[in-house]
């Protein structure tokens, strides 16, 4: 098998020309995630489906993916070295995460043969956006105590409950659910997962409008919401065998093999205006203390890349433990963090007010400090990465718990659980 | 550290390795506190032949590396310096011996196989730095005749007073300059300082009106801007990587301590507010680990990253190296700032090389003028 597949020069070589001829510069709303009202969003992600049927019919969808998927069957240093020939160009921002790592990674581990046919062509061809429904009102890190709830009826599933903190909702197209369907068991013993058509009868959309006047993040409510049997993944109960991979996914997310977005440190700008057009704009850049901000913002730009092509190769060399993600997503929250306050000290007073010609190049500083901790909370908080290294990366003995073998409707919950 | 080293590499290493545990165990430093060069003459001619000092020289010139990316080779013995505390000048004598290859003079020729050989020891004077203005160099060079005449005092230089040779780096009109000079030569006022580390000896070095022929200038008078900077870069790579060493032996030393030690009948590494500070620490040192390999790799290689990744390492691990370090400290308690206990001689290695050749602060300042250099062309 393996003497058939090109070699990543060569196919970096081709992907290179393909991209060149194929794919203009990167854009705003490709960093953004979202726009700044509901119309041009609309807009960012037709043009996402668009730009991801573009490289399902240019042979470059799905690189990792198997081929009877209408994948490509390549390798990770495939997926790398596109990425990297990938760096100032635009891309289906929208597909990347949550679509291919977790949800179509999720697909393709357990998946049945059918539901991998009817759904990763659809993904690779940019017709199915996926969101992943895990957290609820009652709990955000304790994923397993879900308590939304599937209730079997003859060939269905009858769901009721509620998801929270999924975003793109509003517009995605299916979703992968936890749901509990075994109350007499442990925890992590009576849980399945669903695959679910976002937009039908008995599901409820709610957005959620963050601080800075965003509302990419929506609530559903499921009211004897129907699924047939054909859509449950995995065996009955058996969801957090699932489960645990898909946080695994969850955690690599942008670094996943299964993702397409650039990387690189081109030197570039990353995200919004650069440290260095936010202290020009302050008229500092002759101010040694703005320039260590602006060098210190570089250094951390490089060893979060270092770290992450660290991680990988141990990973991908058999040496790491899974568990080590949890250092790579720790990091990146907390880098984030520090990156956000470093643009918010270099602007100065400029960050109190700004003009609407400035929003897009300078006036966002203010606001991205104050959403600073989204980094640390976002895809599982740094706390519970922090678990994650001590307990399992270090060994060391872990935090007690109220919920060990104890049957799920017995254990204690606060007075808005449930 | 590295996922993949050669059969030679790991040779190399677990030479050094070997060699320093059983001359250099901690018990011995101890002793040496009051010892005037912290090492022997004969411990540095050994290490010279295990490979210490030619890792980055050409092998036309004597030296040569065990595969064919020396600083990646050198990255792995400082690492061992680290892991250890070991003393001895690896960096100035790695940094004045790469400075020397490919040089025509014989005064650089003989100096070089000195070092090469372990037989001489070398001290960079960084007089001058591109960090700094050119007014706030310390040392000028100026030509006078056939000669050229340096004035000026540089300190900290390590091991000045056990070298033979100095490459004193100063301003002159127009750009810097560096000059290889004997450490004996009238003018030269070597006074030892009081220092930070068991282990290693600095002093501080005048040199006033010292004039020796031009033909010890390295490279062209006033032109060394780019050979400095890769001196730096190469001094770069050597300390990250042993403040590397450095943090993974503190680190695993308070990690056993965490489930040695018992306090309301509990190990400390079952208590959550001490485990979220060793994932904290983790993270750091895996980070350290990254970007200093990636140095070692880009310096190896004369990427065009070489340069920024070189001073992203010195400034990330001089600012979190000796963090964890005191975090160590921190949760050992008392016994931590003893000078019995081992932790200390990890906490002085990782804060003195925070301050050797550019600062985190000094480099970020270089990191800043690349990328708003790329900036404005961009």
């Amino acid at each position: 098998m393996s003497d058939d597949i090109e070699s990543v020069e060569d196919f970096r070589l081709r992907a290179r020309q393909w991209i060149t001829e194929n794919f203009g510069p990167i854009q705003p709303w490709d960093l953004d995630q979202n726009c700044e009202n509901d119309e041009e969003e609309l807009v960012a992600v037709a043009r996402d489906r668009a730009l991801q049927r573009k490289l399902f019919d240019g042979g470059f969808a799905g690189l990792c993916f198997p081929r009877e998927y209408g994948g490509q069957g390549l390798t990770p240093a495939h997926q790398r070295a596109f990425n990297e020939e990938l760096a100032g160009h635009e891309f289906p921002s929208r597909f990347a995460v949550p679509t291919f790592s977790p949800c179509a990674a999720v697909l393709l581990e357990y998946g049945t043969p059918e539901q991998k046919a009817r759904h990763i062509p659809a993904i690779l061809k940019g017709e199915e956006v996926w969101v992943q429904m895990l957290s609820e009102p009652g709990g955000g890190s304790d994923v397993a105590g879900a308590t939304t709830a599937a209730v079997r009826d003859g060939d269905d599933w009858i769901l009721n409950g509620s998801k929270v903190w999924t975003s793109r909702a509003w517009w995605a197209d299916w979703g992968l659910c936890l749901a509990r369907t075994n109350w007499n068991v442990p925890k992590h013993q009576g849980l399945t997962v669903f695959l679910l058509p976002l937009h039908q009868p008995g599901i409820e959309i709610h957005r959620i409008e963050r601080l800075n006047g965003e509302s990419e993040a929506c609530q559903e409510f499921f009211s004897d919401v129907r699924i047939p049997d054909s859509d449950r993944m995995g065996e009955i109960d058996a969801g957090w065998t699932v489960g645990t991979r898909w946080m695994y996914h969850e955690r690599i997310g942008h670094n996943s093999p299964y993702v397409t977005r650039p990387i690189g440190l081109s030197g570039a700008a990353a995200e919004g205006p650069t440290p260095v057009a936010i202290a020009r704009k302050a008229g500092r850049l002759e101010d040694p203390a703005a320039q260590e901000l602006i060098g210190e913002a570089r250094a951390l730009e490089i060893v979060t890349h270092e770290l992450q092509r660290r991680l990988a190769a141990a990973a991908a060399s058999g040496k790491g433990n899974t568990d080590s993600s949890a250092i790579d997503r720790l990091f990146r929250g907390m880098a984030y963090a520090r990156q956000k306050t470093i643009a918010f000290d270099l602007a100065g007073s400029t960050a109190a007010g700004w003009t609407e010609e400035e929003e897009e190049a300078t006036g966002a500083q203010g606001m991205d400090f104050l959403m600073r901790q989204v980094s640390c909370i976002g895809g599982g908080t740094t706390e519970i990465a922090r678990n994650v290294i001590s307990e399992r990366v270090l060994g060391m003995p872990r935090e007690p718990s109220g919920d060990r073998n104890v049957p799920f409707r017995d254990v204690p919950r606060g007075p808005k659980r449930g | 550290m590295w996922h993949v080293l050669t059969s030679d590499q790991e040779l190399l290493r677990d030479t050094t390795a070997r060699f320093l545990g059983d001359q250099v165990p901690l018990s011995r430093l101890r002793k040496d506190r009051d010892d005037p060069a912290g090492f022997d003459p004969g411990y540095w001619a050994t290490g010279a032949e295990l490979g210490w000092t030619s890792l980055l020289v050409a092998e036309e010139d004597g030296g040569g590396s065990v595969s064919g990316r020396g600083a990646v080779d050198l990255a792995l013995i400082a690492y061992e310096f680290g892991r250890h505390a070991a003393p001895g000048p690896l960096v100035d004598c790695n940094v004045v011996a790469a400075a020397l290859s490919g040089q025509e003079g014989d005064v650089q020729r003989a100096a070089l196989a000195e070092i090469l050989a372990g037989k001489a020891i070398a001290s960079s004077c960084l007089g001058a730095a591109p960090w700094q203005r050119p007014d706030e160099a310390s040392v000028t060079i100026r030509r006078e005749g056939d000669d050229v005449v340096i004035d000026g005092t540089v300190r900290p230089v390590e091991s000045a007073r056990q070298a033979g040779w100095l490459l004193v780096t100063g301003r002159s009109d127009g750009g810097m300059s560096q000059v290889l000079v004997p450490a004996g030569e009238a003018g030269i006022e070597i006074r030892p300082l009081k220092g930070l580390d068991v282990t290693r000896r600095f002093a501080s070095v005048t040199l006033d009106g010292v004039k020796v022929p031009r033909a010890f200038l390295v490279g062209r008078q006033a032109d060394a801007d780019a050979a400095v900077a890769q001196q730096l870069q190469n001094a770069a790579v050597i300390l990250a990587a042993e403040s590397v060493g450095a943090m993974d032996a503190a680190f695993q030393m308070t990690l056993d301590w965490a489930f040695d030690r018992y306090t309301f009948g509990r190990a400390l590494a079952s208590y959550q507010a001490l485990k979220h500070r060793f994932a904290d620490m983790k993270s750091w040192l895996e980070a350290s680990h990254a970007v200093s390999d990636a140095a070692a790799e880009a310096v190896a290689d004369r990427t065009d990253l070489a340069q920024e990744a070189a001073s992203a390492a010195k400034a990330y691990i001089g600012e979190w190296g000796p963090e964890l370090a005191q975090d160590c400290v921190q949760l050992h308690g008392g016994i931590g700032v003893t000078y019995e206990h081992d932790l200390h001689f990890f906490l002085r290695r990782v804060t003195l090389d925070r301050l050797l050749y550019g600062t985190p602060a000094e480099h970020r300042r270089l990191l800043a003028a690349i990328q708003i250099e790329r900036e404005q062309a961009a």
